[in-house]
C-alpha cells in the first residue's frame, strides 16, 4: 500500500523521478506507483508539473505585479465568477481569495511595470464588480516554490572518526 | 639525552591504536577530483532553522555565561519533557539528568564513573569505536560480543550471558546500531532484560544517539521502557544524529540518581558545563522539533531503500538495515579485505566508504556505506559500486 501523501511529498519536490526510482523510494513496485500516479491525476489532485527556473538570470527585465483586488460579490456566483474569468489570462500566475482587507490576489507576470499596468487598468479595473485595485511589484525573490534562491549547496562536514 | 615519550605516554593511551578509519579520509583528503564521502557519520541536513534561531536569540539576549553543572533548568526539563514523550519513561531532572558534550562524553563519564582497573565492560561489537576506546583509558577491559548478520545484528540474550563473568561491570548497548543500522525492538530487548535479571550487579549503559532515525517504527525502544532495570540502565542520548546539530556538541545521560551523581562529579571539574548556546538549541529541538525530525527521517527512508536497492544490483549481500543512516554489506565474494575493497574503490572509482573492521574484528569482510548524503550522490556513487565489483569479478 503507498502512502500517497509521501508519494505526492516526493513529487513534489522532484517531478523527474521515474517509476522506478519512486518505487525503489516508496518501497514498492513500479507497476503500482504508476497506478496511484494515473488515479492522482484523475482525480485532479497531480494538476501538472513545472520546473522551478530563476527567471531573474535569464530574464531580469521581467516583471511580477501582485495585485489586491477588492469586489462586489456577484449573485449566486459570489466570488468565483470574478476569479475565474481573471484566471483565464495566460500571464496571472495565481490567483487567490482572502481573507482581509480585500478579496483576491492576483498575480501577474509580464515584459515591463507598463504592460502589468495596463493589465491593472484595462482588464481587471473595467471588470463589473470590481471596487479597487492596489499593484504591488516583486522586486527581488529571496524565496520561491520552497527554494531559497542563491543558496549553493556545500558540505563542509569533517573528517573525524565516527 | 632526548626524552622516551614511549615511556611517558599512559600505557592506557598507548594501547589503543589510531582510529583505522582516519586513514581513508586522508587518502580521500589528498585525491584530485570529485570524490564522493558515503563515509561520513553525520547527518548531511543542516540543523533546522528555529533550532538555530533559538542559539541566536540566546545570544542577544546575552546568555553567554557557564551554566549550572548538570545544565539550565529549562534545558533538562525540556529533555525530560521529550523523554516522557517519546520514551514514556519519566526522569527527575534534578537528580536523573545531566547535559553533556555530545553523546560521546557520556560514554567517557560512564567509564570513569564506574571502572576500577581490571573490571570487564561487554561490549557489542560491531560498534561505535569509542566503547572500547573508552574503556581502554579509565584502565576496564572490553570483552566483545560479537553479533552477526543472520542474527539481523542484534544482541542474542544466550550471547550475552556466555560473556558475562564475575568481573562484569557494565555493557554497552547501542541500537540504532552504528556501523550495521540495525535495530532493537522491546520484544528484542525483553530477551535482554530477562538474562539481566538474573545479574542484578550489572549496570547497562544504552546508546541511543540514533533513537529518532528508526524506520521500523518511529518509536523508539530502549532498555530504559522497562522499569524493573530502573535502577541500573543509563541512556547515553543526545542531538546530533537525530536533530542533525553535530557541531553543537549537546547530549545528556539519564538515569538512577545513584549513577548519575557520579558521572556529574566528573563532569563539573572536567567539563564545568555544557555549551549554554547549545542548551539553549537543545530546548527548542527537545520541545518542537518533531516534526523536522520526521522530514528527514522520511528522507533517510527513501535513501535507505536506494542504498538496498543498489546493493542488490551490485550482487553484494547485505542484511536489511532499519536504523541510523547505515547499510553494511558483505564483500567477502570480492575475495578482498575491507581494507583493499574500500582503498581501490576509493582510488579506483573516487568513493569513500568505510571498512568494516574499523568497527570491531567481526567487521572484517564488511564495509559501512553511510547514506547520510545527498541522493545523487548516493545513485552515482551506487552506479559506480556495481561497475567496480563487476570488474573485480571479472578479474
Amino acid at each position: 500500500m503507498i502512502d500517497d501523501i509521501e508519494l505526492l511529498r516526493l513529487i513534489e519536490n522532484n517531478s523527474r523521478l521515474s517509476y522506478e526510482e519512486i518505487a525503489t523510494m516508496l518501497g514498492t513496485s513500479a507497476s503500482e506507483v504508476e497506478q496511484e500516479i494515473t488515479r492522482l491525476k484523475e482525480e485532479n489532485v497531480i494538476l501538472g508539473y513545472t520546473t522551478i527556473i530563476n527567471w531573474e538570470k535569464k530574464a531580469p527585465d521581467n516583471c511580477i505585479g501582485m495585485i489586491e483586488v477588492r469586489i462586489t460579490p456577484v449573485k449566486n456566483k459570489g466570488y468565483d465568477h470574478l476569479a475565474q474569468v481573471l484566471s483565464k489570462y495566460d500571464k496571472v500566475t495565481a490567483c487567490y481569495l482572502m481573507s482581509g482587507g480585500f478579496d483576491l490576489m492576483i498575480i501577474y507576470e509580464d515584459k515591463t511595470l507598463r504592460d502589468i499596468a495596463t493589465f491593472v487598468t484595462e482588464k481587471i479595473a473595467t471588470q463589473e464588480g470590481v471596487l479597487s485595485t492596489t499593484t504591488h511589484f516583486i522586486l527581488k525573490k529571496y524565496k520561491a516554490s520552497g527554494v531559497i534562491y542563491d543558496n549553493p549547496e556545500r558540505d563542509d562536514r569533517q573528517a573525524i572518526i565516527l | 639525552m632526548s626524552i622516551d615519550y614511549n615511556d611517558k605516554i599512559s600505557k592506557a593511551v598507548q594501547q589503543v591504536p589510531p582510529s583505522a578509519i582516519r586513514r581513508f579520509f586522508d587518502v580521500a583528503a589528498e585525491m584530485k577530483g570529485h570524490v564522493i564521502s558515503l563515509s561520513i557519520g553525520e547527518p548531511d541536513f543542516v540543523t533546522p532553522w528555529q533550532i538555530r534561531e533559538a542559539g541566536i536569540n540566546s545570544l542577544i539576549e546575552g546568555y553567554t555565561h557557564y551554566s549550572p553543572n548538570a545544565g539550565y533548568t529549562d534545558s533538562r526539563q525540556a529533555i525530560c519533557d521529550y523523554l516522557k514523550r517519546r520514551y514514556g519513561v519519566s526522569y527527575d531532572y534534578k537528580h536523573e539528568l545531566l547535559i553533556t558534550v555530545g553523546g560521546s562524553e557520556g560514554l567517557d563519564l560512564a567509564a570513569r564513573a564506574l571502572i576500577n582497573p581490571g573490571d570487564e565492560v561487554i561490549i557489542v561489537e560491531p560498534c561505535f569505536v569509542a566503547y572500547k576506546a573508552t574503556v581502554l583509558f579509565a584502565h576496564g577491559v572490553p570483552v566483545v560480543v560479537e553479533t552477526k548478520p543472520e542474527n539481523n545484528y542484534k544482541l542474542m540474550p544466550e550471547e550475552l550471558e556466555a560473556a558475562i563473568t564475575d568481573k562484569t561491570k557494565y555493557i554497552i548497548i547501542g541500537y540504532p546500531n552504528n556501523p550495521t543500522g540495525a535495530v532493537m525492538t522491546l520484544e528484542d530487548y525483553a530477551k535482554i532484560r530477562d538474562v539481566l535479571l538474573k545479574y542484578p550487579d550489572i549496570v547497562v549503559l544504552s546508546d541511543e544517539l540514533y533513537c529518532e532515525l528508526n524506520y521500523l517504527d518511529s518509536r523508539p525502544a530502549s532498555l530504559t521502557q522497562f522499569s524493573e532495570l530502573r535502577d541500573r540502565v543509563v541512556m547515553v542520548n543526545g542531538f546530533s544524529k537525530s536533530y542533525a546539530m553535530t557541531g553543537f556538541r549537546i547530549g545528556y545521560v539519564a538515569g538512577p540518581s545513584e549513577l548519575i551523581a557520579p558521572m556529574v562529579k566528573i563532569h563539573q571539574y572536567c567539563i564545568m558545563s555544557a555549551p549554554s548556546t547549545a542548551q539553549f538549541c537543545a530546548i527548542e529541538a527537545a520541545a518542537n522539533a518533531d516534526a523536522e525530525v520526521a522530514k528527514m527521517r522520511e528522507e533517510y527512508n527513501h535513501r535507505r531503500r536506494v542504498i538496498i536497492k543498489g546493493l542488490e544490483d551490485a550482487g553484494l549481500s547485505c542484511f536489511t538495515p532499519y536504523g541510523a543512516f547505515y547499510a553494511f554489506p558483505c564483500i567477502k565474494s570480492t575475495g578482498l579485505t575491507s581494507e583493499e575493497f574500500c582503498e581501490r574503490f576509493l582510488i579506483e572509482k573516487h568513493v569513500a566508504i568505510v571498512p568494516g573492521n574499523a568497527f570491531g574484528a567481526c567487521g572484517e569482510g564488511f564495509v559501512r556505506i553511510s547514506y547520510a548524503a545527498s541522493m545523487e550522490d548516493i545513485k552515482e556513487a551506487m552506479q559506480l559500486l556495481k561497475e567496480f565489483v563487476e570488474e573485480l569479478k571479472k578479474g
